[in-house]
């Protein structure tokens, strides 16, 4: 009897399973049913969605389009009194943009480390200003970032990543038609990519200077000369601290020189030489300076000292590789090298003071430590002479006891030679 | 000055039986004829084992076996310490070549069927010496503590690994954890000055006491020449006096052991002395850069020459061989070959017939199997 009324419960859950698979499913609305399209058609904006930084995290078409994205129908969906606003118009982008990204509550859901004030920034740029004016033609968010391949700027991919972020500015700033209405010069490109930050990013140093770290990004501007000195001093500390006391400061000030790029230029900036300080040709010095004056003096000056330190560091240079070369170890010497190195390196800053004594101490210094760094690998040289000579005295001593060996069996072996006859 | 010497003599000899002990060297012959200066090579290799003993104390008098002192112990030896670029010089190239001499002292008594019967022993001791010597040169090659060795080792205990069911264990035996760490260098400190010392003095003092007791092998044609001649000498002293003269044959002569041979030996070992020397002055072992287990490992990285025919032949391998892995199924072949070669003397049943012609025809593809691998290796 309980096999019985098991066997018909059994029977009753299999008819009640079946019967719920037989119904045919609730129909389900798309998720992006734009995208469901225009994936069809195979356009642009549909392909590059699909690893654009919105369309990854979920956000749809509609988020900046507006309209229904979950309807089938295209009227529907596209239906204007359902937000659709079609393609947003140049001026509108800024501020379309910002009603997430200025949104710090929202931001804070997908990256919390983003910041969310673009928007301000960029209303105090070059761009923000003109566009508030009614420019058109000035760059908004999508000139930068792309408009449908948006991806976040740590990926090589995107526009905005260091290494590609000076060829998207350039695509306006190095086009003379596009520049004509701004007067702008059009070849900072070319001179950026000349310069010593270019081949320093070039490298792979990410860290390297692009456009946006001495103009800023969102709030692109130039700047001015008063804040040439603070935005180098950004990254060259030192030299910006050394510049503040130096001589030429205040009349430079009062001349309206911009400081570094006095010297340095600003978007060619050249791999530093000790020859551009002193008083050759090459030297921007005498750009300003003429012999006799006290700045021709100084100028001179540093420029020896630097020199001298110079010419002692590759002359130990010289004789540790000689020595390294011999197989002998010199890792202290070359300890002692990169020290003097590092007094090099410091005196090259000291120059910004444009303080000859400063620049002579340091030199002193290193001086000091490319002597013992020399004197390190001509010990090692004279070292290896040593052995040599005592290779050569032990070769000697070991050849004349096997030429001995040989006397002895020789003379043992003429009388006892055994055999078995 | 003599007469001293013979009493002192006389004083030893009435305390420890000198004579006694001195009489089998008296007796000790060495066999002369065409192939008599592969003879030269077990000693070789014996002086130069002497010679890693003395550097190696040596060194341990400065050596500190720790990951942070290791490196610049070794590096304060080849700097600091008055000859000790020599001692560190001579121990590592006399290593090489002693693992050299060894595999050349193998193949000789191979290729002239030393291994036959009665010195099947003798034979399968110098082969687990030669074992052991490997074992010196992996141990000693992560001492420095640099990051050729660091990487190297690295390398060669995952090899370890592939061994089937033991492999995880012989791994983390070899390296004391998971990883190559201080834990590793002190272990293969321990192994390299205590462990591979003692169980090498037992194998040599076996081997070096069998050939003491067997007397020294020479080739199977010989060897039935002179058990032939001794048979005509005992019985007929006359025809074996016409035999010889008929022959003239110089694969007959002996030489004595002591002084002859000791001292055409003794002239080898000097002329080996010269070449260490020449070699630690002119090409210093390198120390390279400091291990560090963070760094990316170097490209190019390879064992020492004498691991680089097992090392390229497992590259050579596809992943999958069979059904085991391809690494796991080189290291297998290996394995049999070594142990089928320590075999040797009871798989040649007949050195002179048909099995002694096929083991010298495959000791001739082993020698060039071996050798091509390595420049490949090398070049590789």
């Amino acid at each position: 009897m309980r096999t019985l009324r098991f066997s018909l419960l059994a029977v009753l859950a299999l008819a009640a399973t079946l019967a719920a698979l037989s119904q045919s499913p609730p129909e389900t609305k798309p998720a992006d049913a734009c995208l469901a399209c225009h994936s069809i058609l195979e356009d642009e904006p549909s392909k590059q969605f699909v690893d654009d930084i919105h369309g990854t995290r979920g956000l749809t078409c509609a988020a900046c389009h507006g309209g229904d994205p979950t309807v089938d129908d295209m009227a529907a969906g596209m239906n204007p009194a359902k937000g659709y606003i079609g393609i947003p118009k140049r001026a509108q982008i800024p501020q379309l943009c910002a009603r997430c990204h200025s949104d710090a509550a929202f931001m804070r859901t997908y990256n919390p480390s983003l910041r969310t004030d673009q928007l301000q920034q960029y209303r105090t740029s070059a761009h923000g200003r003109r566009l508030a004016q009614g420019d058109t033609g000035v760059a908004v968010c999508t000139d930068c970032h792309s408009v449908h391949g948006i991806r976040p700027a740590s990926n090589p991919l995107s526009s905005v990543h260091p290494l590609r972020l000076p060829e998207t500015c350039a695509t306006c700033h190095a086009n003379p038609e596009h520049m004509k209405p701004y007067k702008i010069p059009t070849d900072q490109f070319a001179d950026y990519r000349a310069s010593v930050h270019f081949q320093t990013l070039e490298g792979g140093d990410l860290s390297a200077p692009t456009c946006a770290t001495c103009h800023g990004n969102h709030g692109a501007a130039p700047p001015g000369v008063a804040s040439v000195e603070r935005v180098c001093g950004t990254c060259h500390v030192f030299q910006e601290q050394l510049f503040d006391r130096s001589p030429h400061k205040e009349p430079w000030a009062g001349l309206g020189f911009a400081s570094c790029s006095t010297c340095h230029s600003n978007h060619r900036i050249e791999r530093t030489r000790d020859v551009l300080v002193g008083t050759s040709p090459d030297a921007v010095c005498v750009r300003c300076h003429v012999e006799g004056d006290a700045g021709w003096t100084t100028a001179g000056n540093i420029n020896s000292q630097l020199s001298r330190l110079d010419t002692s560091l590759q002359d130990a240079t010289g004789v540790l590789d000689r020595a390294e070369r011999a197989g002998m170890d010199v890792s202290e010497g070359r300890i002692t090298l990169g020290n003097a190195h590092e007094k090099l390196i410091k005196a090259r800053v000291d120059v910004h003071a444009f303080n000859a004594p400063e620049v002579q101490a340091t030199v002193e210094g290193g001086l000091g430590l490319a002597g013992q760094a020399h004197q390190a690998g001509l010990d090692a040289l004279a070292e290896l002479a040593f052995r040599r000579k005592g290779l050569a005295l032990s070769l000697i001593i070991i050849a004349w006891v096997v030429l001995s060996l040989w006397l002895l069996i020789r003379h043992l072996e003429r009388p006892r030679q055994i055999s078995r006859q | 000055m003599r007469k001293l010497a013979a009493r002192l003599y006389a004083w030893l000899d009435l305390r420890l039986n000198l004579d006694d002990l001195i009489a089998p060297l008296r007796h000790k012959t060495v066999p002369v004829h065409y192939f008599s200066f592969w003879y030269y090579l077990g000693g070789m290799t014996l002086f130069l084992f002497l010679v890693q003993i003395g550097t190696g104390i040596l060194l341990l008098l400065y050596y500190r076996p720790s990951p942070g002192e290791a490196f610049e112990s070794v590096q304060f030896i080849m700097t600091k310490v008055r000859f000790g670029w020599l001692i560190r010089g001579l121990h590592a190239w006399a290593a090489n070549l002693l693992i050299f001499t060894a595999v050349l002292h193998m193949f000789s008594t191979f290729f002239l069927k030393a291994y036959r019967a009665p010195r099947e022993l003798t034979w399968m001791s110098g082969c687990v010496s030669l074992f052991l010597f490997l074992c010196f040169g992996f141990s000693g090659y992560l001492l420095p503590w640099n990051e050729l060795a660091f990487f190297a080792t690295k390398v060669g205990t995952e090899m370890a690994a592939a061994v089937p069911l033991i492999g995880h264990w012989l791994l983390v035996f070899l390296r004391g954890g998971e990883e190559v760490t201080g834990a590793t260098l002190t272990r293969f400190f321990g192994f390299h000055v205590a462990v591979l010392p003692g169980i090498t003095l037992l194998f040599l003092a076996i081997h070096l006491g069998l050939i003491q007791r067997q007397g020294i092998s020479v080739p199977p044609g010989m060897d039935r020449a002179m058990h032939g001649l001794a048979y005509l000498r005992k019985h007929d002293p006359e025809a074996a006096r016409t035999w010889m003269e008929a022959a003239g044959s110089p694969e007959m002569r002996e030489m004595r052991f002591f002084p002859n041979f000791f001292l055409r030996e003794l002239m080898a070992w000097y002329v080996a002395l010269g070449v260490l020397a020449t070699l630690a002055a002119f090409d210093p072992w390198e120390l390279g850069v400091k291990a560090d287990a963070f760094a990316p490992t170097p490209a190019g990285i390879h064992p020492e020459w004498y691991f680089l025919a097992v090392f390229q032949s497992l590259k050579l391998l596809p992943a999958k061989l069979l059904w085991i892995e391809g690494e796991q199924f080189g290291l297998l072949v290996f394995s049999a070959a070594a142990l089928a070669w320590l075999l040797v003397p009871f798989i040649d049943r007949n050195p002179e017939g048909r099995s002694g012609r096929i083991l010298k025809v495959v000791g001739v593809a082993v020698v060039l199997y071996l050798t091509g691998m390595t420049v490949w290796g090398w070049l590789g």
